[in-house]
């Protein structure tokens, strides 16, 4: 609320100040309330109700990484929302999708891209895709208050690694424990059996065209299972969002692209309501 | 104790104004002009990793002649200030006219306040709109005076002959090539009307590019981009001013 008086006027001393590069500490410092983990919790009994995101999943192929997204977002039995947007750029090489409370998640994201190009522009360079990653982690610990009331948000951090040469997946948990993922992960309620799918139709040697079905054939089956994953909608021209971080950077599928995609599975799913089969042996 | 001499507040303010002039003059001018497509920053500069010119924001950029740890300050203030602002309220409410007032009351408190040193620098800063007509630059001299400018500006220590020489040559609609052969004549002119040489890797060139199709519109031109725009002659120019027609059809 002091942010109109500061707008006008002298710079304060602290903004002049020589300290860290992070946007987060320059807000601990002077703005504190601002922070989503600084702010003080009423006492509550049971569970806080707020829409939920529900299913994010990732694989990696060679070159670069793909990060997809269902569209729904319930509250209890009820859909918050058909149209959500779960999947973010989080910079130039990286993405994170967020599964949980919606409205700390949109948040969080919003503050974790803030971080990001903070860093960037007053460093002159970018974090390493690590620092990326444990950076999300110190954020997810500081809602750990708010988890507690059942208000956690539990994101998927992929990234094109530039040193490395190679797209990364980490996962985390709501205490920001963060792990890495060989080739896919999957967060969320519908996690359990879109990493089902992924399990059988994974390869190393994926395409980006296959990788981006395999992530689109996996969101299917969660959303087959788990009622609060949402399908491809076709009446209302609803589709998962899909995204690909390659050495070129961060591009999100078009509409047209991301409903070709699901289009064709479910025509196939219509031969094959269980989708493509997997080699016994 | 001693008594300290009686100094007019007008001469006193004409010392601090000459210090500061001063202190910005030992470092190279810079200079800051219009194009088709944007904003260009050009600017003399040995050093690949203490940069004259950055990113403040989505369509803003940041240039600054004189002391570099008090400009890399202000500068650093600035990204502080557009970010927390962009947080708070909307990414759309950072302007280049709210920094330009930051940095103004900032400068000028700096320098009429006694018990600071007067700041020895002078600042562009610059927003790039969806037009030509929305682009906006304000040249910010180091007594917080704020300067509303078009077409093309220079700072620094040269920057009266050097904007005159840019006034004269400079118009609306030149290509990047153009603007930045333009502006590296302008910077290679010597005090006494010299030519001299400034090789490609001594300069440092940066756009507001409005055809990006990022938000973030500030990009760095090295290497052999850099090159390509200062070899580039008349043919290529030409075709650019045909690809720009087409685009305003």
């Amino acid at each position: 609320m002091e942010a109109n008086t500061r707008s006008t006027g002298r710079l304060p001393a602290a903004f002049l100040t020589p300290g860290s590069s992070s946007f987060m500490d320059f807000l601990a410092e002077h703005q504190p309330e601002l922070l989503p983990g600084k702010r003080q919790l009423p006492p509550t009994q049971g569970v806080i109700e707020a829409p939920h995101g529900t299913t994010i999943v990732a694989a990696t192929f060679p070159g670069g990484v793909v990060l997809a997204g269902d569209r729904r977002a319930t509250m209890g039995n009820v859909i918050a929302q058909r149209d959500i947007e779960k999947v973010f750029p989080a910079d130039e090489y990286s993405a994170v999708g967020i599964a949980g409370t919606a409205g700390l998640a949109v948040e969080m994201v919003k503050l974790f891209q803030l971080e990001l190009e903070h860093f960037e522009k007053v460093e002159g360079a970018q974090l390493s895709l690590e620092g990326k990653a444990n950076r999300l982690s110190t954020m997810i610990r500081s809602n750990l208050g708010m988890a507690m009331q059942g208000l956690a948000v539990v994101p998927l951090f992929a990234g094109y690694d530039v040193d490395r040469g190679k797209g990364r997946i980490f996962s985390y948990d709501v205490t920001g424990g963060r792990s890495e993922e060989q080739g896919y992960a999957a967060t969320g309620s519908g996690s359990i059996f879109a990493r089902g799918a992924m399990k059988k139709l994974f390869r190393a040697d994926l395409t980006e065209d296959q990788a981006t079905t395999l992530v689109v054939q996996a969101l299917y089956d969660a959303a087959d299972d788990d009622s609060a994953t949402g399908g491809p909608d076709v009446a209302r021209r609803i589709y998962p969002i899909v995204t690909v971080i390659t050495e070129d950077g961060f591009r999100r599928l078009t509409e047209d692209e991301a409903s070709e995609i699901a289009r064709s599975i479910l025509e196939r799913r219509l031969e094959q309501p269980d989708g493509p089969r997997a080699a016994l042996l | 104790m001693s008594t300290p001499f009686y100094v007019s507040p007008q001469q006193a303010m004409a010392d601090r104004a000459e210090y500061a002039r001063k202190g910005i003059a030992r470092g190279r001018s810079l200079v800051v002009l219009q194009y088709a497509d944007g904003i260009v920053f050009v600017g003399e500069n040995p050093s690949r990793a203490l940069h004259k010119f950055s990113e403040i924001y989505d369509r803003i950029g940041f240039a600054a002649a004189g002391k570099y740890n008090e400009y890399e300050n202000l500068r650093i203030g600035g990204v502080r200030y557009a970010d927390l602002r962009g947080y708070t309220y909307d990414r759309d409410d950072v302007t280049a006219r709210g920094l330009a007032n930051v940095y103004a009351q900032t400068l000028g408190t700096i320098f009429s306040s006694a018990a600071e040193k007067p700041y020895e620098v002078e600042l562009v800063v610059a927003e790039v709109g969806e037009t030509p007509e929305g682009d906006q630059i304000y040249r910010l001299p180091h007594d917080g005076s704020i300067v509303d400018e078009h077409g093309s500006v220079a700072v620094g220590g040269n920057a009266e002959q050097i904007s005159s020489y840019l006034d004269q040559r400079h118009q609306d609609g030149m290509t990047l090539a153009e603007a930045l052969k333009l502006a590296v004549q302008a910077l290679s002119r010597d005090t006494n009307g010299s030519q001299r040489e400034i090789p490609a890797e001594r300069l440092e060139v940066a756009v507001l590019d409005r055809t990006r199709p990022q938000k973030r519109k500030f990009k760095r031109i090295t290497g052999r981009q850099l090159a390509r725009l200062l070899d580039a002659d008349g043919a290529s120019s030409a075709t650019d001013a045909e690809d720009e027609t087409t685009e305003d059809e």
